[in-house]
């Protein structure tokens, strides 16, 4: 359901929205209007070592109790409206606000403490989503944002302003749900500190997931089976220490035939991550873009059942839903390829990009 | 900041309408060829194209389209006779249930080229994704060609009922140089999946077994990797000399012992 | 090993009435009775008899009668006789079972726990035989409002109205394929849907030509086999119906055995003859919503947008949100399928223990739409073990806009219900394409009796109409509040949203 793009500049110079808000337009007839988003990194240079909490607010009540909590639980450093234009096809339901917090110092080994810190933030997105009734963290992430609402992507740009804004990695969606209604946290990007995810299919194994997750500490309250991905990453790269290889090994893992072709050590290697980490597997047809500060990865499901297009040119790397997207947005392509199904595309800053090949 | 959709622009040189088809949306631009070619006009120029979806679709005439740019997706579906010629890619689809016509590409093709075409050609340059030629028909005197230049993914030639799929494997991907994916010609109970390559039996999908090329095989891969190398200006002998795999059905019921009460009858 | 398997039928023959005409032998395609000429002996192979009663039906001097086998395994209420038998069928075979008809598990059915109004005192009821009585119904997109041009007397539609279905009663005959059932039973169902103003589907296994006078009345189906999809097919009939699953056997695809691929069926289907038909799971070009509406505009954009499309998808657990992304793809009618619906063939285990009932369906859907705002975007055709004009009544008031009968149908062509379709050796000459046994369905008759059917329960839906004091279709539409339920749960009344009886 939907389509995705994402651009990173391999050098981290900051562009504009305009060239994500054009390869979104590009795929119109794939959304259906009931969701559409943006992550921009790089967007918040000035607060860069704060974490940016985007916050969605069904009423003052809401706001208030979160500002509760908040002041209580971090110290905010600024907070303010997110700027935005009136547009006749998203009804306002939501005040929308932003706060660059920082955790107050409580651990002394730095190691440690940055682990925990996360953690905190982790665990304060947490409550806010689920204890405070008409509160919603679009993310949480450092120097980066989620701009996302009920409408079309081109619409939800328009409203967020999200052209004026400058980043040097974009993803963006647009929705065309079939499980949940339309509202404004059901869109994508889902995002968890600097994990962000887009996501055009269906996690069929989400009950699994789902489950494996919540024996983690994590909660799936979002009613939408996206967030398990951004939550497993974050559980497996950040927490557990797997690389981003490993990670996409144990998420979409080759078929036990191919496995048992592999040679040693190679066979009893993937054979330990699919034993381990069978529940994290994730079934069903699916093509997803991940992001963290420094990185861009897409990924498509086992069979491919879903399309994901990478391009690179001298600067950028782009991950599309369609050919077309990509063409639109940049004439100077060096290389143009689908990526194989189960095999993760990274594109990381300084890198040149590389699809991993683990089928 | 809505991308405008434009108006497209016609013009004409000798026997060709041109359209310029920038930001023109697919329903603008389908119904303008749809008119065109319903006035009598069977040359079409359509430069510019950048994902527009259905070209040709359901078309039932004997004009010849060429599409500069990337061809969006379900090029030339439901089509009943035309000839598209795409200077780029195209998308997922392009000959989707095709019953007649001729479809050239001279960039790649992304998942399921060729889907239950029944009729017609497809030949691409280039490489193609997974699932292509899945379901791939053919009916009497319509026996439908899909021939790529470069190599296919997975699922290729996935319950296929008929028809001729060529791979030439002519250029290799980086992150997997196989001729053509796994599971190849999984359920396949008609038709014959040329390979210029040997293939191991074990890279087979069930129901499908290689057999010995006969010299009405060599006959007819002389005749398509001709029209294939004429098409793309390659020397067609260059590419012949090589030694094909032919991938054929084990049987026309692959599935006949899977009931309780199949085997009875 | 001894095969201890007791038959499930006995055919009891009177000795006294037969006079040997062996006519029973030439009626039974399954080889029940078997006569030796030479020892002038009989044998009956009970074991074989599947109680389609043909020969009891057949017999001049009515010397048969088929009745069920008192033997069986010593009584289990866990491992049932039906229970043993199958494991016992695939230890032998070690195949999956195959089955046909609809699910025969004991669940409850809705419909008979649902009951109507009817006016007394404060409201008249209305006498359809006096008073007049629309059945008349539209399938296919409305728009949200209509824009006129006014002038003095004058009055002029503005609006362009996308094409719609008119249908004279709320009841089509449903989707059964060339191939699973016989030309003459396609006939008789055509020529009674264009007699009666309704309209059949052809199943995913084309139009056959005799059918070609009858296609302003037919809608033809794009399956994820694609057989005889082809630009003409799609311009020819009234609508298009695209398959994503069916009740019987939701998320699986379908097998139509090489040997029922005969001359015409292949030049129908346009494939090779004796070749499996072959309908993978899903359609290889859908495998997300927004490639549904891919290949929805595809038919669109290959029709010119004459025809409306349908979507028919199995009733399965998250049905509502599935068809509200359906009719947001594009379709002009959802068509949602219970798992009480009928089969040809399926594996039993699919048929059995998949999807959820159409009531409960239809509900949901109609609901989901209406929240949404876009119900009038497109129609609720309901299929599915609808039996009776009181069903079609009960499903219309639930919410659905028209249903499609399929086992009813057959039923009054001769079935009956003997669950032996996909052997292809149907006794009545319906699930069949064996030329002798075809011979036993008559067009004109079938026909006759399938309009007879329509009328019948049109007839009988215009009383509950004048009972319901309605006089027309469209006021029973979604008006539950003119259902109330008798021994269903809190929440099955909440999602049914019906009030219990005497409330």
């Amino acid at each position: 359901m939907c389509g995705l793009g994402g651009i990173l500049n391999r050098y981290g110079e900051r562009m504009s929205g305009r060239e994500i808000i054009r390869m979104s337009c590009m795929m119109r007839d794939r959304y259906d209007g009931r969701g559409g988003g943006f992550a921009g990194y790089g967007i918040y240079p000035r607060y860069a070592e704060y974490y940016a909490l985007h916050l969605f607010f069904r009423d003052e009540l809401a706001k208030e109790r979160t500002e509760e909590l908040l002041k209580d639980r971090v110290a905010i450093i600024k907070d303010e409206r997110i700027p935005m234009r009136r547009v006749k096809e998203i009804p306002q339901e939501n005040i929308v606000w932003r706060y660059f917090v920082e955790v107050p110092h409580r651990f002394s080994n730095r190691r440690e403490y940055l682990e925990k810190e996360e953690d905190y933030i982790t665990e304060l997105v947490f409550t806010i989503n689920d204890c405070i009734d008409g509160a919603f963290v679009a993310s949480s992430g450092k120097n980066m944002g989620v701009f996302k609402a009920t409408g079309m992507p081109d619409a939800v740009a328009e409203m967020y302003r999200v052209e004026k804004y400058r980043a040097y990695c974009w993803i963006t969606h647009g929705r065309f749900p079939t499980n949940t209604p339309g509202w404004w946290g059901g869109a994508h990007p889902f995002n968890l500190l600097d994990w962000s995810v887009v996501h055009n299919g269906e996690i069929s194994s989400y009950g699994t997931n789902k489950r494996y997750l919540e024996a983690h500490g994590y909660k799936c309250r979002l009613l939408t089976d996206t967030e398990v991905v951004a939550y497993l990453f974050d559980l497996l790269v950040r927490k557990q220490g797997l690389s981003l290889r490993s990670a996409a090994i144990a998420l979409t893992p080759p078929f036990w035939k191919q496995i048992e072709r592999m040679p040693e050590p190679k066979r009893s290697a993937f054979t330990a991550l699919r034993m381990t980490y069978s529940q994290a597997m994730l079934n069903g047809p699916f093509a997803v873009i991940i992001t963290n500060r420094d990185t861009m990865v897409g990924l498509n499901d086992r069979i491919k059942l879903r399309p994901l297009i990478a391009a690179s040119s001298d600067d950028c790397v782009y991950l599309a839903s369609e050919e077309a997207a990509i063409r639109e947005v940049e004439e100077n392509i060096n290389r143009l390829w689908a990526p194989r199904a189960g095999n993760p595309v990274i594109a990381r800053l300084d890198e040149e990009v590389r699809e991993e090949v683990i089928h | 900041m809505e991308v405008p959709l434009r108006k497209a622009k016609v013009s004409r040189e000798g026997e060709f309408v041109v359209v310029d088809a920038k930001g023109v949306h697919y329903r603008e631009l389908n119904e303008l060829i749809n008119e065109l070619v319903e006035r009598g006009e069977r040359k079409l120029r359509l430069l510019n194209v950048n994902g527009q979806r259905y070209i040709a679709d359901g078309l039932r005439c004997e004009c010849y389209i060429e599409i500069h740019g990337v061809a969006g997706d379900d090029l030339a579906a439901f089509a009943n006779g035309p000839t598209v010629v795409v200077y780029g890619d195209v998308q997922d689809g392009a000959g989707n249930t095709m019953n007649a016509g001729r479809i050239i590409v001279h960039g790649s093709g992304t998942d399921i080229i060729g889907h239950s075409m029944r009729g017609g050609e497809i030949f691409v340059r280039g490489h193609v994704g997974y699932r292509v030629g899945i379901h791939m028909k053919e009916y009497r005197e319509q026996v439908p060609v899909l021939v790529v230049g470069g190599t296919a993914g997975d699922f290729l030639g996935e319950y296929m009922a008929g028809g001729r799929i060529v791979v030439l494997g002519l250029e290799r991907l980086e992150t997997y140089p196989e001729i053509a994916g796994e599971w190849l010609a999984t359920g396949i109970h008609g038709g014959a999946i040329y390979l210029r390559e040997e293939v191991d039996e074990d890279r087979l999908g069930y129901g499908a077994r290689t057999e010995k090329l006969g010299a009405s095989d060599r006959k007819f891969l002389k005749e398509v990797v001709g029209e294939f190398c004429r098409l793309f200006g390659l020397e067609a002998e260059e590419v012949l000399n090589a030694d094909f795999t032919k991938v054929v059905p084990k049987s026309h019921r692959p599935f006949a012992e899977m009931y309780s009460d199949a085997k009875e009858g | 090993m001894v095969r201890n398997f007791p038959p499930e039928f006995v055919v009891r023959v009177d000795r006294e009435a037969c006079i040997n005409c062996l006519r029973c032998v030439r009626e039974c395609p399954f080889g029940v009775h078997e006569y030796d000429r030479e020892k002038k002996t009989w044998k009956r192979h009970h074991e074989k008899c599947v109680a389609c009663l043909r020969c009891a039906y057949m017999c001049p001097t009515q010397a048969i009668s088929i009745e069920r086998s008192p033997m069986e395994y010593a009584p289990h209420p866990v491992w049932t006789n039906r229970v043993r038998k199958d494991i016992k069928t695939q230890a032998e075979t070690g195949a999956v079972i195959l089955t046909a008809m609809g699910n025969e598990l004991p669940y409850p059915s809705y419909f008979d726990r649902l009951v109507l109004d009817a006016c007394q005192v404060t409201n008249p009821s209305i006498d359809p035989l006096r008073e007049p009585m629309e059945l008349r119904t539209y399938i296919g997109r409305k728009p949200e409002k209509v824009e006129l041009e006014e002038e003095d007397s004058s009055i002029r539609l503005r609006t362009k109205i996308a094409p719609n279905l008119k249908l004279e009663t709320p009841i089509m005959f449903a989707h059964m394929s060339y191939g699973s059932i016989s030309i003459e039973a396609h006939l008789s169902m055509a020529r009674a849907a264009k007699e009666v103003g309704t309209y059949m589907g052809t199943g995913e296994g084309g139009m056959h030509v005799e059918l070609y006078p009858y296609a302003d009345h037919i809608i033809t189906q794009v399956a994820s086999g694609r057989f005889a999809v082809h630009e003409e097919y799609l311009k020819r009939g009234a609508a298009i119906e695209i398959k994503i699953g069916q009740g019987a056997k939701p998320g699986i695809g379908g097998h139509l055995p090489g040997k029922k691929v005969t001359e015409e069926i292949s030049q129908t289907r346009m494939i090779p003859e004796g070749s499996d038909a072959i309908s993978p799971a899903p359609h290889h070009d859908i495998y997300s919503i927004e490639d549904l509406s891919r290949l929805i505009y595809a038919l669109k954009e290959a029709t010119r947008y004459k025809k409306p499309v349908f979507v028919k998808i199995a009733a399965v657990h998250n049905v509502a949100p599935i068809a509200v992304g359906i009719i947001r793809a594009g379709a002009d009618a959802v068509v949602l399928d219970g798992f009480r619906a009928g089969t040809g063939a399926a594996p039993q285990v699919h048929r059995d223990h998949h999807g959820i009932p159409i009531e409960a369906a239809i509900a949901s859907v109609d609901r989901r739409l209406r929240e949404e705002g876009i119900r009038h975007w497109g129609s609720i055709i309901a299929s599915g073990g609808i039996r009776s004009s009181a069903d079609v009544a009960k499903a219309i008031a639930l919410g659905a806009d028209a249903v499609y009968i399929g086992t009813a149908a057959l039923i009054a062509l001769g079935c009956t219900v003997c669950k032996k379709c996909y052997t292809g050796r149907c006794a009545w000459g319906i699930a069949t394409q064996d030329p002798e046994l075809r011979k036993r369905l008559d067009p004109e008759e079938g026909a006759r009796r399938a309009a007879n059917l329509l009328r019948a329960w049109s007839h009988e839906l215009k009383e509950i109409l004048g009972a319901l004091g309605l006089n027309s279709i469209e006021s029973l539409r979604s008006n539950r509040d003119r259902l109330r339920g008798v021994g269903l749960t809190e929440p099955e009344l909440r999602v049914l949203g019906v009030k219990p009886a005497g409330e």
